[in-house]
């Protein structure tokens, strides 16, 4: 990582020199807007991985796509240069990017089930990727090199294959497609948008380990953007932090994730949770300034806890210190501080021996089919009062079809289920309301889970008054006390869904569950579309008001990390089935199956 | 972004009211409301500014225009400028009637047929097919020549014919929006099929709605005009622009004013709700947006 100042001169002779070199980039938003990104200068060699890591809204993805010489519409490069090789990108006339583009510089999206062409053969698709540049080899038969490049990726390298269409692939399989274009004419330069967000983590792993044995084989410098700490620190040997739309801290990976110095990167590190630790994650209360809100200052200044009044009044420069570059004006302090800046490993409290109450939410052999295929089959589940379980699984294992089956969302499935010894009719049409109330969901996506014309005090309102029958000259006051209760003011009456952050909007959808005053809260992989920092402030705020109301909680994730934060017992589910259960230390410890031992090991970790 | 007065706070609880104010401010949208408020305001104000009797006979048929008759005069000698300022507004009030109506139909039975899937959705798209496959003007003759020309049966019969195609648009719709995990929160808050489609899903349709609606006025109008013109509506002394096309063809080379200034305003008034819908419909999906604007929104919130 070089400084813009650090002249390209003044490099020492040994080193190899840089393959990508960016220096001071800015992005506008128009021509005259205001800044999406600036001030980004970064450097990466060949064979080495940049982890560019941000959260939503950070420019993450904006500085990406120019390190391709594209930006998005509406977008424009005011100053700066990305030079490939020497050559200056930015400065490159349509045609000669176009030369660049997928033989240099290739580029491996997010979602490659969106990034393939769904109306092409997996064959052809890559076939045109060496054409395009002219690369099938006129001395060798293009087959041949396809099925190399295949075997690269690890793939079976069959020609059957080749005649596949992507939706006949899984998910990790088009991932090494898209990793299989993108390395197919040996590029300098590969950058990849979160490619293994949305896998599984033992697919995320292999993924991963390919990605980097391809970079160290072929020297090709890599920048690997993602929101995701753990999995940046497996892969990349530099860091570099963004926060609304400037690098605030970059550096060798090991200084900045054992050391870091900038308030953000210490925030961000403590809201990653880890799957060997329990006990509080610390979150950064507040949000990201969108462009043209960012301040005069240094715009994390008002999340800040340490920020003093000269950093609200200028953005402070970049200055290199203990081996790393930082944007903050009271780095000096941290760094003579020297505390290492992770939050304490603390458990949650375990229930002390068997729960002696009989359980809120008891669930015995339990099967649901979809057809003729069986997704649940025989699972038998237990919710302790003030309890919280975990059910934890891949995509496909059946959690959320359990929640559904649960909460009454799914008729038709078979066995037993008893609320408070009540039994649980299996369709939330035949359950009286209060048998609904004591029942609450919070939903995985919290974009389609609130109704986007309606106000947060008339979602709120919604269960008092139809499950609880509140009259309406109390309602007011009554979802001013829930808001509270969920760290929302009475701002927010009147807001509507569109004009709240992801982290506020799941908290509205929380505390909804939370007015119908339920026995049971069923969570459906609440934070996974949530920022970390914003992950750790809802698993927080979870937690706190399960405790407080005395709630009995099943949280069901397919992030094995957060599960020692927020529950006792977990339950692991494969195919349908119950692969282990138990008290969540024991389960995660890996020693009862091997099954849940090799996720364990697959869940990627902070390295420092 | 987040200051909202009350003036800002309606027009978000009424989103289309913000779609049609952003819509009338596009040249596309402005030239519409104008063409089609200029008909409008013919046929509205036309009955108390009108000259003459429109039934009276008052000179020659097909006279030249003149001081006293600035269209001339048609095939049996009436005023054709009185005849023109009174023979709209009929016209006008069967053709919305005729789409609130068919749209209201329509978008019942698609929106029921989206959400309640299984048996109801097979039973209601297939009858929606079944009417389908009469041409549309077909179909209102048929009606109209085994019940008699009423106009209420002119009204329902035009409005009828509208609602399969509305259903189908709303269905698919629908489709997209009963998935949404508001929807299964409110039932599992108890809520009844129907007050969760009239309570969570309507609201989110305005868009498709008011296109429907636009293009389906727009055909109400021009199905109307032929229908009277084929002799399907006001009986004869009363004036309308589709039944003066056809009096007065046989003397177009006498006094065109006769047929050219009904079919003008009938062309019209097509035109401008056509242009004002097409405006609307794109102001409401962001379509004229301007870029910048465009890729910030992307930028704050990517999900």
């Amino acid at each position: 990582m070089r400084q813009a100042e650090g002249q390209a001169g003044e490099r020492a002779e040994d080193t190899p020199p840089f393959r990508l070199e960016v220096r001071d980039l800015e992005i506008r938003s128009g021509s005259h807007g205001p800044p999406v990104v600036s001030g980004i200068s970064f450097a990466v060699r060949p064979g080495d991985v940049l982890g560019l890591v941000g959260e939503s809204g950070s420019g993450k993805t904006t500085v990406a796509l120019a390190l391709l010489g594209h930006t998005r519409r509406g977008l424009s490069v005011s100053t700066g240069e990305v030079r490939l090789d020497g050559m200056d990108l930015l400065r490159l006339r349509p045609a000669g990017l176009r030369q660049v583009r997928g033989a240099r510089v290739s580029y491996v999206p997010q979602d490659p089930s969106a990034a393939l062409n769904p109306a092409l053969r997996i064959g052809y698709q890559l076939q045109e990727a060496l054409r395009v540049h002219g690369r099938t080899g006129q001395d060798r038969n293009p087959q041949s090199r396809i099925l190399e490049v295949l075997r690269e990726v690890s793939l079976a390298a069959t020609p059957d294959l080749l005649r596949r269409y992507p939706h006949q692939l899984s998910g990790g399989q088009q991932q090494r497609v898209a990793l299989a274009m993108a390395f197919a004419c040996r590029p300098s330069l590969i950058v990849l948008d979160e490619p293994t967000t949305g896998l599984d983590v033992s697919t995320q792993r292999h993924i991963l380990d390919t990605i980097r044995s391809l970079c160290r084989g072929y020297a090709v410098a890599a920048v690997y953007v993602s929101h995701d700490l753990a999995v940046v620190s497996e892969l990349a040997a530099e860091v570099a932090v963004m926060y609304a739309g400037r690098i605030v801290e970059a550096g060798p990976a090991a200084l900045l994730l054992h050391r870091p110095l900038h308030p953000y990167t210490r925030g961000l590190l403590a809201s990653v949770p880890g799957p060997d630790r329990g006990g509080p994650l610390a979150g950064i209360p507040g949000q990201q300034p969108p462009p043209g809100h960012r301040g005069p200052g240094c715009a994390f200044a008002p999340r800040c806890g340490l920020a003093l009044d000269p950093c609200r009044a200028r953005v402070p420069e970049p200055a290199v210190l203990a081996g790393r570059t930082v944007r903050c004006l009271r780095a000096p302090e941290a760094d003579s501080a020297a505390g290492t800046a992770r939050s304490v490993s603390r458990p949650v409290a375990p229930a002390a021996g068997p729960p002696p109450a009989p359980p809120v939410l008891s669930v015995r052999g339990l099967s649901f089919n979809y057809g003729p295929v069986p997704v649940l089959s025989g699972i038998d589940l237990d919710v302790p009062p003030r309890g919280c379980v975990a059910v934890v699984g891949e995509s496909g294992s059946g959690k959320t079809t359990l929640a559904r089956c649960i909460v009454g969302l799914h008729r038709s499935w078979t066995g037993e289920m008893t609320l408070q010894g009540a039994p649980l009719a299996p369709s939330a049409r035949h359950r009286p309301v209060p048998v609904l109330r004591q029942i609450q969901c919070v939903f995985q996506n919290p974009y389609t889970s609130l109704n986007p014309r309606k106000t947060v005090g008339q979602i709120v309102a919604e269960p008092l008054q139809r499950l609880l029958g509140v009259p309406r000259g109390e309602h007011t006051e009554r979802v001013i006390s829930v808001l509270e209760d969920v760290a929302l003011s009475r701002r927010y009456l009147h807001r509507y869904p569109d004009q709240l952050s992801g982290g506020e909007r799941q908290r509205v959808a929380i505390a909804r569950a939370l007015a119908a005053e339920p026995a049971l809260l069923v969570c459906d992989e609440v934070t996974s579309a949530l920022d970390v920092s914003v992950q750790a402030v809802v698993i927080e705020l979870l937690r706190a008001t399960a405790a407080r109301r005395h709630l009995a909680m099943l949280f069901i994730t397919h992030n094995l990390a957060l599960v020692r934060h927020v529950a006792q017992f977990a339950v692991v589910l494969r195919h349908g089935q119950i692969v282990e259960a138990g008290p969540a230390e024991q389960v995660l410890a890996g020693t009862g199956s091997s099954y849940t031992a090799q996720l364990m090991a697959d869940v990627p970790r902070l390295r420092s | 972004m987040t200051a909202d007065g009350p003036a800002t706070e309606r027009i978000r609880r009424h989103q289309w009211l913000a779609s049609v104010g952003s819509a009338v401010r596009t040249p596309r949208g402005a030239m519409g409301l104008g063409l089609a408020g200029f008909v409008v305001a013919v046929a509205v104000i036309g009955p108390l500014v009108a000259p003459d009797s429109p039934t009276a006979l008052l000179t020659f048929p097909f006279g030249k225009p003149s001081g006293q008759f600035p269209l001339g005069a048609d095939f049996l000698g009436r005023d054709v400028l009185s005849r023109v300022l009174e023979g709209g507004w009929l016209l006008l009030l069967m053709a919305v009637a005729a789409t609130v109506l068919g749209v209201a139909a329509g978008a019942a039975a698609g929106i029921s047929a989206a959400y309640l899937r299984g048996r109801s959705d097979g039973l209601i798209m297939r009858t929606v097919d079944v009417i389908l496959a009469f041409p549309q003007l077909v179909f209102a003759l048929l009606l109209l020549s085994i019940l008699g020309p009423r106009l209420w049966l002119i009204v329902l019969a035009v409005g009828l014919t509208h609602a399969p195609a509305v259903a189908r648009v709303l269905r698919s719709a629908t489709l997209d929006i009963s998935e949404r995990d508001f929807v299964k929160v409110a039932e599992l808050q108890g809520m009844r099929p129907a007050t969760v489609m009239t309570r969570e899903i309507l609201p989110s349709l305005s868009t498709p709605l008011m296109v429907e609606a636009g293009l389906r006025l727009t055909y109400s109008i021009i199905i109307m005009a032929g229908l009277a013109f084929l002799g399907f509506g006001q009986p004869p002394p009363s004036p309308s622009w589709g039944t003066m096309i056809n009096e007065n063809r046989a003397g177009l080379a006498l006094n065109p004013w006769a047929v050219v200034i009904p079919a003008l305003l009938i062309a019209l008034l097509t035109i401008g709700t056509n242009l004002l819908t097409d405006a609307v419909g794109r102001a409401a999906l962001g379509v004229d947006r301007r870029p910048g604007e465009a890729a910030l929104m992307d930028d704050l919130d990517p999900a």
